[in-house]
């Protein structure tokens, strides 16, 4: 390994005339779907706090810039019934991030908030006040919703047209900055001697009239020390793009591969300009996956398990469904795949998943998945694990960070928000191994050099609009 | 590391510590937290700290404070609107707190760094979503180990719906509080709020206990069997269920309520485990506790404990004239005698004692006393007040079970569901 202190090794091993770019990480706690192998005897609790607090901790002493929270608001389904295959359960984002901003003093605190079923002045509020109980560490991951299914556990029920779905996330997200803006920081002089608690009685003044919601009123969250959370952005739309590249701070993106993550890099940086945007004010960052072992040819072997761990033979077959839309629970997972095609009318099968929209055409995707299988004497299973999500990133500790570092230098990515498949020790092994031999190359953070996420992100504080 | 499934009941209400359980004389204390204290002049006291009231250690100072005191729970104001001198309408006054924290949020940051003490938010049914606030409790109760609690309010007020802009209300004062038109929107916020509650502890046991069950050989995560929709359809709203968070520690976190009229003692009887009411003398004491058990009973509640706890605002000094004084002083400063719903108290210790175990008499299960100076009157209530109780053998000597029911004598109820399927 090259020592930090000698500048000239380390950017011989980068032949690029630019200085090197600093890696950003973060922690995405393993989530409710088969990436994560709760059937593990290391595997713990997903709701005891005891694992979020182990895994924020371990991110923290990683020095990552952040932990991430997805959130789904209604159960998955999967033939009329309850998804019970994978892990089911989570905590509300807002009150288990609040409170591991207890057990964590740097690490920034980044949770998925559904623009769909929530209001602006309750979610600006939660996020005011998640910055000011943290420090300054609250992060925002705007998302919308796709279906009158989750709408059946709230009060506006219904369902949204795709398009006024992003109509309605870009409203929700420019009505909170304007509550966030209501306050300037300056409000507060407490002054006991004159007996004056606010400058001004107008403090938090807002009027909002849009399409989707028409509010006026005082906010009343005075400004947080961020100004704003940090604003993240999954979709992957063009509409997607476009609100990531005109509203978002970062893009939590899915792909990790080099080639797909180059073309997406560039495509999203070059929206930047039509919003007035300069490339360093967003972030790309994708969703990886990881395997560990001492040496390349155990951590192939450990991945190959993990594999087999993620996808049994009855996780073989729903995630079949999800392309055939079908109830194919007679087929044997270890048998040929089915010869009877996907069922093309409304997809009936798995509901709150948003990956069975993926598969656009399912005739074109069974076929093919027909032949590959065929040829490679595939059963269903070994097709599944074969064709899902391979692990992004898989080897010893060198090889791996050779290689997030060469992502990162090649433009495929900003950083990485790692995925780990285990709970709460997922995230171990990388933070005593990889980290280390990030920071001897002089790409990532020894030590946190600011207090907010802001600071770690390298993101300039918001002006009032 | 353990599944999620709660330890059983003997575990979670028992005492794991050798402390004696308390006396029948035992009275329960909670402490209501808002800003720098009831009186609207508390922040500019010399021990107050207006400039830290948005600070995690603020409120972490507070409730560590109350947890030395071994008080059953603190109560953490909130509302969806700047706070008014105004009954219903906002007022542009600049000599007073405005501006507040998200309460659960607030109780689910001091919740890791304290152990015993019951966290009890306040939530408002009007505008929110019964789904949201439901995991938010059940979450709260998690990440402090089966000591959640809520206090749930209505907001009859034009310009927090305005903050919402899903409906609109009317103007009124309280003198209009008996008009016909305001006892119906009144009560059609009552409704509403008792729906609300309904919905939130349905999804609470949406989950039974032991759902989770990592059966590895089927590959069964949970059991969906013991998952339940709710079906739950109102006036207001339908939610189907279940919830997306298993059942919290405590089963049922605490339900509360302040209750001044029939309305609200209607929401207590039929849906809370405390209501918080303010009578001003024992008389007035035993006519609330008659009303809340009476709705009780028309509720078909009447076996189920439910606390009434009586709310007193305090000035406690080491002798009376000094108490006086400086309610007094405050009031000079805020410019006019501070008034509220709620007795208010100015006194020693010892016959704020008095006061209090008169009130017991009369019916009240204990008290939530309300700081006129948090910094001040706090401090007091821990330090002057409980050692003056325990003397008396009618305060605990040590937190004598490790959940907010446990400390309130409630046991950790069954499923309902799992009770209609057995």
């Amino acid at each position: 390994m090259s020592n930090v202190t000698d500048g000239a090794v380390e950017r011989a091993a980068h032949p690029h005339e630019r200085p090197l770019k600093q890696i950003h990480l973060a922690a995405h706690f393993p989530g409710v779907n088969n990436t994560t192998v709760w059937s593990d005897p290391e595997a713990g609790s997903h709701i005891e706090f005891s694992s979020f607090a182990h895994f924020a901790q371990t991110a923290e002493r990683a020095k990552f810039d952040f932990l991430f929270l997805a959130e789904g608001l209604r159960l998955r389904e999967q033939g009329g019934e309850i998804y019970d295959l994978d892990v089911v359960g989570r905590p509300d984002t807002f009150t288990v991030l609040t409170a591991l901003a207890a057990v964590t003093e740097r690490l920034g605190l980044t949770g998925t908030i559904n623009s769909t079923f929530n209001e602006p002045y309750e979610v600006a509020r939660q996020f005011a006040s998640l910055d000011h109980l943290s420090d300054g560490r609250a992060a925002w991951n705007v998302v919308t919703s796709w279906d009158a299914f989750t709408g059946e556990n709230f009060r506006r029920g219904g369902f949204l047209p795709q398009d006024e779905r992003y109509s309605r996330a870009k409203e929700f997200l420019t009505t909170a900055n304007e509550l966030f803006d209501s306050w300037h920081g300056d409000e507060i002089v407490a002054d006991r001697a004159s007996g004056t608690f606010l400058r001004d009685a107008r403090a938090g003044a807002f009027r909002h009239q849009g399409q989707h919601f028409d509010i006026g009123g005082q906010f009343n969250v005075p400004r947080s020390p961020q100004g704003r959370p940090v604003i993240f952005q999954a979709g992957d739309s063009d509409e997607g793009r476009e609100f990531a590249a005109s509203s978002a701070d970062a893009i939590f993106s899915r792909y990790s591969t080099l080639d797909e993550g180059q073309a997406f890099y560039t495509d999203v940086k070059s929206r930047l300009a039509r919003h007035g945007r300069t490339h360093d004010q967003l972030l790309i960052l994708p969703a990886a996956t990881f395997v560990l072992g001492e040496t390349d040819a155990e951590a192939a072997e450990l991945a190959r398990e993990v594999r087999r761990q993620q996808v049994s033979g009855a996780t073989a077959i729903k995630h079949l469904e999800f392309v055939w839309n079908r109830d194919l629970s007679a087929y044997d997972p270890e048998g040929p795949l089915p010869d009877i095609d996907p069922d093309l009318g409304e997809h009936t099968v798995a509901r709150g998943r948003a990956q069975v929209r993926m598969y656009r055409d399912p005739l074109a995707t069974a076929r093919e998945w027909r032949e590959r299988a065929a040829a490679n004497k595939w059963s269903i299973r070994d097709l599944v694990i074969e064709t899902g999500n391979r692990q992004s990133f898989v080897g010893s500790p060198a090889t791996v960070a050779d290689t997030i570092d060469a992502y990162v230098q090649a433009d495929a990515a900003d950083g990485f928000i790692l995925v780990p498949h285990l709970t709460p020790g997922g995230l171990d092994t990388f933070a005593d191994t990889v980290v280390p031999l990030l920071q001897e190359r002089g790409v990532f953070r020894k030590e946190y050099e600011g207090t907010t996420l802001r600071d770690h992100l390298g993101l300039a504080e918001p002006t009032i609009s | 590391m353990s599944s999620s499934s709660p330890l059983p009941e003997s575990s979670r209400s028992s005492s794991p510590s050798p402390s004696p359980s308390p006396s029948p004389s035992s009275l329960h204390l909670a402490v209501a937290l808002d800003g720098a204290g009831w009186h609207p002049a508390a922040w500019r006291e010399e021990v107050s700290r207006p400039r830290a009231l948005f600070t995690a250690r603020y409120w972490t100072d507070l409730v560590q404070e109350a947890e030395r005191g071994l008080l059953d729970f603190v109560t953490i104001e909130d509302g969806l609107g700047p706070q008014s001198s105004h009954f219903t309408e906002p007022d542009a006054r600049t000599d007073q707190v405005r501006g507040r924290l998200d309460a659960v949020l607030v109780a689910s940051r001091v919740a890791p760094l304290t152990r015993r003490i019951g966290l009890v938010p306040t939530v408002v049914a009007t505008h929110t979503e019964p789904f949201h606030i439901s995991k938010a409790i059940a979450t709260l109760d998690y990440v402090s180990s089966g000591r959640a609690g809520l206090r749930v309010q209505v907001s009859a007020r034009r310009n927090e719906a305005a903050h919402f802009g899903r409906r609109t209300l009317p103007a009124f004062g309280i003198e209009d509080l008996d008009s016909p038109e305001v006892k119906e929107l009144t009560a059609d916020l009552f409704d509403e709020a008792a729906d609300h509650i309904e919905v939130v502890r349905r999804l609470w046991d949406s989950w039974e206990d032991g759902a989770e069950i990592r059966d590895v050989a089927t590959g069964r995560f949970i059991d969906r069997d013991k998952l339940h929709y709710i079906d739950f359809e109102g006036r207001h709203f339908s939610v189907k269920g279940p919830s997306i968070t298993p059942r919290p520690p405590q089963g049922q976190p605490v339900v509360s309520a302040l209750a001044h009229r029939s309305e609200p003692y209607q929401l207590v009887g039929r849906a809370a485990d405390i209501g918080y009411v303010t009578p001003h003398d024992a008389a007035e004491a035993r006519a609330v506790v008659g009303e809340i058990h009476a709705a009780q009973t028309t509720a078909g509640r009447a076996g189920e404990p439910v606390h009434v706890f009586g709310d007193l605002v305090v000035f406690l000094d080491d002798d009376p004239a000094t108490a006086a004084a400086r309610r007094e002083r405050l009031d000079g400063l805020a410019g006019s005698p501070y008034t509220s719903d709620a007795r208010i108290f100015a006194g020693t210790p010892a016959q704020l004692a008095d006061l209090l175990q008169e009130l017991q008499e009369a019916g009240l299960t204990g008290f939530r006393l309300r700081p006129a100076v948090a910094g001040h009157d706090l401090p007091a209530i821990t330090q002057g007040l409980v050692p003056e109780l325990q003397r008396r053998g009618a305060f605990r000597h040590a937190y004598e079970a490790d959940t907010l029911r446990g400390l309130l004598g409630l046991a950790r109820p069954a499923n309902r569901y799992a009770a209609a399927t057995a």
